[in-house]
């Protein structure tokens, strides 16, 4: 983007004001994402953080992944993203969950050294020669007003302005604030404003984009504490440890020297009765009992008070002990997340089996924030008010890195394509977790902090985590975020895998060339010639087994498969669930026709007579693009749907 | 999403109640395929049509099937066939014009639906219309009320009573199979917060428990049809057996407030009557006297598609012919009616008695033994159809019929997966088309409502 780099120098030379194409304000997850992906696209960008040396931290647990966000770090992986590669590097345990389940829920997850995960993701963020780190605090949007008729944007940005009195110009603003505005801490009776412990809150963006007339709310998220390492009898607790053979998340990580951190294991432990029986005394100095918090917190990583108090009959609770760093003393107690009394904390915990004399390093705490509903966004993170503003994670009211990532990642891809004057990217449901999760959001406007979960994308069965790169490869490429050898590469792979399906579906293979296998995998034995495809969708037979036999050694076809394990893997999955796979494409065919009936921006939903109340009401703040995202408004109805489309006709 | 825009959709266009000839309607891009599967121009199913090829705005003649078994005939029909986008909705439209009666033109109804049609929402042949531009946008008001207005309109209380008591069966049923599909859920995405899980039997016997209940449901549409619409009374037997004395005096007595269905042309061989609280329609007897001639065993078997339509067959003998006549005609009565449904009559019983017990005597000069005959109605009535107590949920509108049985299909197909230890996400699409087909009864969709109920029953978070 020449065109770009010359109006910037144009601006510094008229103004004292320095320019950026896009200022990313936040430089945790969701801000590295954004601003290496507005970067890479030929952007100028200005990352904003109010600690250089907390870009990329892991403010909670030190994991990325599990279930669900496991594929969306391979999606972002696929779309180009960074996260994969700095979980790769910086992982000190790799394991695929679920591995007993069918491959659409398997989901990779890793640990990785806390600090050496912001080091790298640092490393990212220096490495991009047109990032600007500034560390300062943005205190003011800076935007003019649109005098326009059809009404979709009210203001345009123009810039920020900080506490230190810096002004930048720029085209477009990513906020990706996380838990940090207007942020306070409670633990116990004690409120402290700050993001996370020993930092500071973040205060007078929020004011100011809620004067532009952006509506706002709060959330609550916690945190467990952190012991000490030297204060721990692990010899009591279970061992967890990682996978024999760890698969890294990124397509671009060289699988011959991974993994590249030391490999360590995790323990697991149980609350009792009596420690149970210790929180419960702390319960009337609950900040989140008493009602000090006002903020909604998420139901599927609840605090352990909460936990005792919702589900008493429950005699014990997990605790998972992770190790935050390799060499450093603080482990994570996972499954703890608390805002009791410090006191509270420490003697509940040494009733626990193996932390009889354990030590706290920083303690649980809960944090309210401020988010903005997801109403007020469009699909491609953009405000509806403000033309040029995007927000990504916690912000947007969803939890966890992967998920923050995600968002950052689109964000940065999308403000990069407005100032092209391009086309947003937006994923489909039926195309990617991250279509989920974004749509979701505007649709659904969540009211607790947002996870994902494999339940909640319906295609899931062809959304895997090992097909993200056929799924979105080519989406990276043509952004510039994916480099044409890894496209070709993916290309020269998917071919392979036709003409493996074809090959299979049309050769059959004789019972003198497969019953041995078949009997010893206790498969019944053919007869006559059986279709090769017949043989593989069996549930005890495993493709690459089959391969070693004999019969298969003097085909080129068949050899140039098994040398490829991606391969191999994908042809097995689609002969094996086909007919599922192919009713989830069915589904999807009648989806994406929905999809496609785009309603205007400017539809007035008001002037249809026939909406029930409740319709009209949702449809007028979510305003949706297609007749699609109508129909998974929440209180629309089918009746309501015809209506619209009566209307659009006319 | 529940209906879409774009699937081949069926229902039958000609009023409820009966009449010389049913249409049923079929539009959408498979309209014609879905038709050629049971169609056949011959009686053997074997000729079959390629209506693609065929030009629009004709007529062709042939015979439906039922897909399950091409060997059984329903009925010889006349299709008619527009192309898209000259056609009323301006999509491919079929219509099929199968011979009098409800019963027939549903159970073809049935066939499509089984094909791959879906049952129609009302008004959605005129939604379509507009949204292919076949009619104005003057109209298009008057269509979007009338979508409306059909999904609340009134009913007679006691079937609003009953559609209560099905909507609250529904919504149980719903939580139901919710709770089941977060069971297998929650090993999905929760595999490590240390639960325990349900094991597969246990899923699979929870869910053929909850299968067995709806298919009970589903059974009683016959029932609730006949809460609704009444009991199609055949009153048959051969000439001057008293047939029209007998239908003239229960006219005459018996004739019900209630009207026939609005729309309807009423037509001299439709009366509707009520006895001990059970609604009759006296249908076709004038079409079957016109046949009188005719009635012999073998006749009778030809005119078996009109008795097979009724819920109830009068089967008169007259008692003051001679004693071989009437062997033969019982005899002729027991080979070629249906038991259940079926009451032998010996008319004229005032000129001679009957000996035999597999009848009931009935003189219009006695009173009594016409007393008697109303009872054995009503008591056949309600053992037959209404085998259901008062506490029990009757459907009484196919739709609902055709949206449980889906429920049941899409279960079944889970027991199946289950069965093949195919694991949860697998169950889950199917368990999850069961709650999408339950939502075209409930319009309830689904996807949050599953996690919802795991965070409310489950404590999740490590």
């Amino acid at each position: 983007m020449h065109r770009k780099r010359e109006y910037k120098s144009l601006n510094l030379i008229n103004s004292m004001k320095k320019y950026f194409d896009i200022i990313v304000i936040g430089a945790g997850h969701a801000g590295v994402e954004a601003s290496i992906a507005a970067e890479k696209t030929g952007c100028s960008v200005g990352l904003i953080t109010m600690d250089k040396n907390a870009i990329g931290r892991m403010s909670c647990n030190p994991a990325i992944g599990g279930t669900a966000k496991g594929h969306l770090v391979r999606e972002i992986d696929a779309l180009g993203g960074v996260m994969g590669q700095i979980a790769d590097k910086t992982g000190i345990q790799f394991k695929m969950l679920n591995t007993s389940k069918g491959p659409a829920v398997w989901s990779p997850r890793c640990q990785s050294d806390k600090n050496l995960y912001s080091a790298v993701a640092a490393e990212f963020i220096y490495e991009g020669k047109g990032i600007e780190v500034i560390q300062d605090l943005v205190k003011n949007l800076k935007v003019s007003e649109i005098k326009n008729k059809d009404g979709i944007y009210k203001y345009e940005i123009q810039g920020i302005e900080t506490e230190s009195g810096n002004e930048f110009d720029c085209k477009a603003v990513i906020i990706t604030s996380g838990t940090f505005l207007n942020a306070v801490m409670h633990t116990g009776n004690s409120q402290v404003e700050g993001g996370r412990i020993g930092e500071k809150s973040a205060t007078g963006l929020s004011e100011c984009m809620m004067k532009l007339g952006f509506e706002t709310g709060r959330l609550k998220t916690g945190t467990p504490p952190r012991l000490h390492y030297e204060s721990i009898d692990f010899g009591v607790m279970e061992i967890q440890t990682g996978d024999a053979d760890p698969q890294p998340f990124s397509y671009k990580t060289d699988k011959g020297n991974f993994p590249f951190q030391k490999q360590v294991d995790c323990y697991l432990t149980h609350t009792n009765e009596l420690t149970h029986e210790i929180l419960r005394t702390g319960f009337e100095d609950s900040p989140m009992f008493t009602g000090r918090i006002k903020g909604v917190g998420p139901r599927y990583c609840p605090s352990i008070e909460d936990k005792i108090s919702r589900f008493s009959e429950k005699p014990r609770h997990q605790i998972f002990l992770e190790p935050e760093t390799l060499e450093g003393d603080s482990i994570y107690m996972n499954g703890f997340s608390t805002s009791l009394p410090v006191e509270v904390q420490l003697k509940a915990a040494r009733t626990i089996a193996g932390l009889q004399t354990v030590n706290i390093l920083k303690q649980g705490y809960a944090v309210e924030y401020d988010f903005f509903p997801t109403h007020q966004i469009n699909l491609s993170l953009e405000t509806k008010l403000v033309s040029g503003l995007y927000t990504a994670g916690q912000i947007n009211g969803t939890s966890g890195y992967e998920e923050a990532a995600a968002q950052g990642l689109m964000a940065g891809i999308n403000a990069s394509l407005k100032l092209k004057r391009e086309e947003p990217l937006i994923l489909k449901r039926s195309e990617a977790y991250i279509g989920v999760m974004i749509d979701d959001l505007i649709n659904k406007c969540p009211e607790e902090p947002y996870r994902m979960f494999t339940s909640s994308a319906e295609y899931r069965l062809v959304l895997r985590q090992d097909n993200a790169d056929q799924r979105l490869m080519h989406y990276g490429n043509k952004l510039g975020l994916i480099d044409n050898g890894m496209l070709g590469n993916l290309n020269s792979n998917i071919r392979l895998i036709k003409e493996g399906i074809e090959y299979f579906n049309s050769n059959t293979v004789s019972p003198k060339a497969v019953n041995e296998y078949l009997s010893a995998k206790s498969s019944s034995e053919i007869s006559q010639n059986e279709f090769l495809s017949n043989i593989i969708k069996r549930n005890e037979v495993r493709l690459p087994e089959l391969l070693d036999k004999e019969a298969f050694n003097e085909n080129n076809l068949l050899m140039e498969i098994k040398k490829n394990k991606e391969v191999m893997n994908q042809i097995e999955i689609d002969l094996k669930y086909k007919g599922y796979i192919d009713r989830q494409n069915d589904q999807i065919n009648q989806f994406v026709k929905n999809e496609e009936i785009r309603i205007p921006d400017d539809f007035k939903f008001r002037k249809i007579r026939s909406l029930s109340t409740e319709a009209l009401e949702k449809l007028e703040k979510v305003k949706p693009n297609s007749i699609g995202q109508a129909m998974r408004i929440s209180g629309v109805r089918p009746s309501d749907i015809s209506a619209i489309m009566i209307y659009m006709r006319g | 999403m529940k209906n879409n825009l774009y699937d081949t959709i069926a229902a039958i266009s000609t009023p409820a109640g009966e009449g010389g000839i049913s249409v049923l309607r079929l539009s959408g891009e498979n309209a014609f395929s879905l038709t050629e599967k049971v169609f056949s121009k011959d009686n053997s199913g074997i000729k079959k049509i390629d209506f693609q090829k065929t030009a629009s705005h004709t007529i062709h003649f042939g015979y439906i099937f039922d897909n399950a078994d091409i060997t059984e005939l329903i009925d010889e029909v006349l299709i008619s066939v527009f192309k898209g986008p000259n056609s009323y909705t301006g999509e491919n439209v079929v219509e099929i014009s199968s011979h009098g009666g409800f019963y027939i033109a549903q159970k073809i109804l049935s066939v499509l639906i089984n094909t791959g049609a879906r049952h129609a929402e009302p008004g959605e042949f005129t939604k379509r219309a507009f949204l292919n531009g076949r009619i104005d946008l003057s109209q298009a008001e008057a269509v979007a009320d009338l979508i409306k207005a059909k999904t609340d309109s009134a009913h007679s209380s006691s079937i609003k009573q009953l559609e209560g008591a099905l909507s609250e069966f529904a919504h149980k049923t719903r939580q139901e199979i919710i709770n089941i599909t977060s069971l297998v859920e929650l090993e999905l995405d929760f595999a490590e917060e240390g639960l325990e899980f349900v094991k597969a039997d246990d899923i699979k016997a929870m869910i053929t428990n909850l299968n067995s209940k709806l298919r009970r449901i589903s059974e009683s549409y016959i029932a609730g049809k006949v809460i609704r619409d009444g009991v199609n009374l055949v009153i048959a037997g051969k000439p001057n057996s008293g047939k029209s004395s007998l239908f003239n005096y229960l006219l005459n007595k018996n004739r019900a407030i209630v009207s026939s269905v609005a729309g309807t042309t009423r037509d001299y061989i439709e009366e509707n009557i009520i006895i001990n609280g059970v609604l009759f329609n006296l249908t076709d007897t004038a079409g079957l006297r016109s046949s009188d001639d005719e009635i012999e065993s073998e006749g009778i078997r030809r005119s078996f598609s009109k008795i097979d339509e009724a819920d109830m067959i009068l089967y008169l003998t007259d008692s003051s012919e001679d004693e071989k006549f009437i062997e033969d005609d019982i005899a002729n009565f027991e080979n070629n009616f249906d038991k259940e449904r079926s009451v032998l009559v010996f008319s004229k019983c005032d000129l001679k008695k009957v000996s035999s017990d597999k009848g009931t005597g009935v003189s219009l000069l006695n009173e009594e033994t016409l007393e008697n005959l109303k009872r054995l109605m009503s008591d056949k009535v309600k053992s037959a159809f209404i085998p259901f107590s008062k506490d029990e949920i009757v459907l009484t509108n196919i739709r609902h019929k055709f949206c449980l049985e889906n429920v049941i299909r899409s279960l079944e197909e889970a027991i199946t997966s289950v069965e093949n230890k195919m694991s949860g996400e697998f169950i889950s699409v199917d368990l999850r088309n069961a709650l999408n087909h339950l939502g075209e009864i409930t319009g309830e969709v689904t996807n949050d409502t599953i996690l919802n109920n795991i965070f409310m029953n489950f404590c999740i978070g490590k």
